[in-house]
């Protein structure tokens, strides 16, 4: 039997980890966003495009997707979506920020088969979710969770991008997870988006790194993390989840406009696959762009290459890298053992890439992050 | 590998009838394939192509042993593949026969 982790690095026929960001509208405007959502773009897949796409994910055996956005309940045919593709055999578990988690809503998503729910909370208290994902979303969010839990849906997912400010309160998350009957899910923050305008001040401390690792060893079986924390074992042991980069191998993006990206945290042109609109469509993206087919070739460690933790930590995140100017062949902005602190210092501000993609509200962008001081 | 083989015979018992739990699909792969559980939504990995040949082979059969030997699994795998229905099983990705 073979090793399985070699056998994702190959790629596999279809995507594990679909996620299909449906809109870049948003009502909200969190500081780290990591689509720089805001506006609806004109050229948003309509509803019939968005149904030829799940007859396609159908047909190669996608069996769930992760639909994120924006917030993709403000399509006005989300749910006709998501009914039309848990028909057709492509579970669908959505992000949300709650605002349109009304009791009805609830009792439906409850009721039905194949459907998962996600809220999304980047604090264990209303001050520090607050500051990063606006005013009033923390009250919006735990009443969508209360909602839920009153409709009797047990094990819906409430989602942290873990911070400087929230890394202190992870065992308070979990325990409001576990008191909605929810399971916690843990992202890592990117500086991808907006992300990278806020990830100097809110990607957590070398100590904090520590102190996520530690618990993720005694917690992480009962927490997704998908492969967001695979950088960190090279403080010695395996965590529960992904342990590599799956971008263009298990994982890709379907963003609103049909473009297709390695992960969800790389929407940059530089890795860019193709588009679902084009002849042959996602599949053809998927088996045939030149992106993926060189993701799963065998990728080289670059200056990792003399690293005895290369082998744990597969060099680290890519989008990590990229977005923080540093080579896709060398360490990890947040390398456990430092020499990503090293190589940021070396590297100077000129070959930091600016975003491609860019759906800020205008207003927003730019405003300083509402921060206290330290 | 024929004691550890004996031992696990009594956690699965190999003279029983199984079959893939209907809400089940597997997604040919090149290792072999991908389970995907509708209801439970679980994932699991069949790592081998001989694997995927008992677990559908499982609805012509009357007992897993017959499963096993139609696809040609060896005495010396017998252990690795019990183990590894062991673990579909307790994913309710195969479910006996009642």
């Amino acid at each position: 039997m073979t090793r399985l982790v070699e056998q994702f690095e190959a790629g596999l026929e279809a995507p594990i980890c679909l996620t299909w960001e449906l809109t870049y509208a948003c009502n909200l405007a969190c500081v780290h966003c990591l689509s720089s959502s805001g506006r609806r773009d004109p050229r948003e897949l309509s509803t019939a495009e968005c149904k030829s796409v799940i007859d396609e994910l159908q047909r190669m055996q996608v069996f769930y997707a992760n639909i994120g956005g924006g917030e993709p309940t403000v399509r006005p045919d989300f749910w006709e979506l998501v009914d039309y593709a848990t028909t057709h055999q492509v579970g669908i578990k959505f992000s949300t920020n709650g605002s349109r988690i009304t009791p009805d809503v609830a009792a439906s998503l409850a009721a039905a088969d194949y459907v998962d729910v996600q809220i999304s909370l980047d604090g264990a208290t209303a001050d520090v979710n607050d500051r990063v994902r606006g005013a009033g979303s923390y009250a919006t969010a735990t009443r969508a969770m209360e909602r839920l839990a009153a409709a009797g849906f047990r094990g819906f997912k409430v989602s942290v991008v873990v911070t400087r400010e929230n890394a202190g309160q992870l065992d308070e998350l979990k325990a409001i997870a576990d008191r909605y009957d929810a399971q916690l899910r843990l992202t890592r923050l990117r500086p991808s988006g907006r992300g990278a305008d806020v990830w100097d001040e809110l990607h957590p401390t070398a100590a904090q790194q520590r102190q996520v690792y530690d618990w993720l060893l005694a917690h992480g079986e009962q927490v997704l993390t998908g492969d967001s924390f695979f950088h960190l074992s090279a403080y010695g042991q395996s965590l529960p989840g992904l342990n590599l980069c799956g971008a263009g191998r298990v994982v890709c993006l379907i963003d609103p406009v049909g473009d297709v990206y390695a992960c969800p945290f790389a929407i940059h042109e530089q890795f860019l696959a193709g588009n679902v609109r084009e002849p042959g469509g996602f599949g053809r993206v998927w088996r045939e762009s030149e992106l993926f087919l060189e993701l799963r070739q065998p990728q080289s460690a670059g200056a990792c290459g003399s690293c005895g933790s290369y082998d744990s930590c597969r060099g680290g995140c890519m989008a990590a890298k990229f977005f923080r100017g540093l080579p896709l062949a060398g360490p990890d902005p947040e390398c456990v053992l430092g020499h990503g602190e090293h190589a940021l210092a070396a590297r100077g501000h000129a070959n930091v890439p600016k975003p491609s993609v860019d759906h800020s509200r205008r207003p927003l962008r730019g405003t300083p992050l509402p921060m206290h001081g330290g | 590998m024929g004691c550890a083989a004996s031992t696990r015979a009594h956690v699965l018992d190999l003279d029983a009838a199984w079959r893939l739990h209907p809400q089940v699909a597997l997604r040919p792969e090149s290792f072999g394939a991908l389970a995907y559980h509708f209801g439970n939504r679980r994932l699991s990995f069949l790592k081998s192509r001989k694997l995927v040949a008992v677990v559908e082979g499982l609805d012509e059969h009357g007992s897993l042993r017959t499963a096993l030997e139609s696809a040609s699994v060896t005495r010396e795998e017998e252990a690795a593949y019990v183990s590894a229905l062991e673990r579909l099983a307790s994913g309710g990705m195969i479910v006996p026969v009642r």
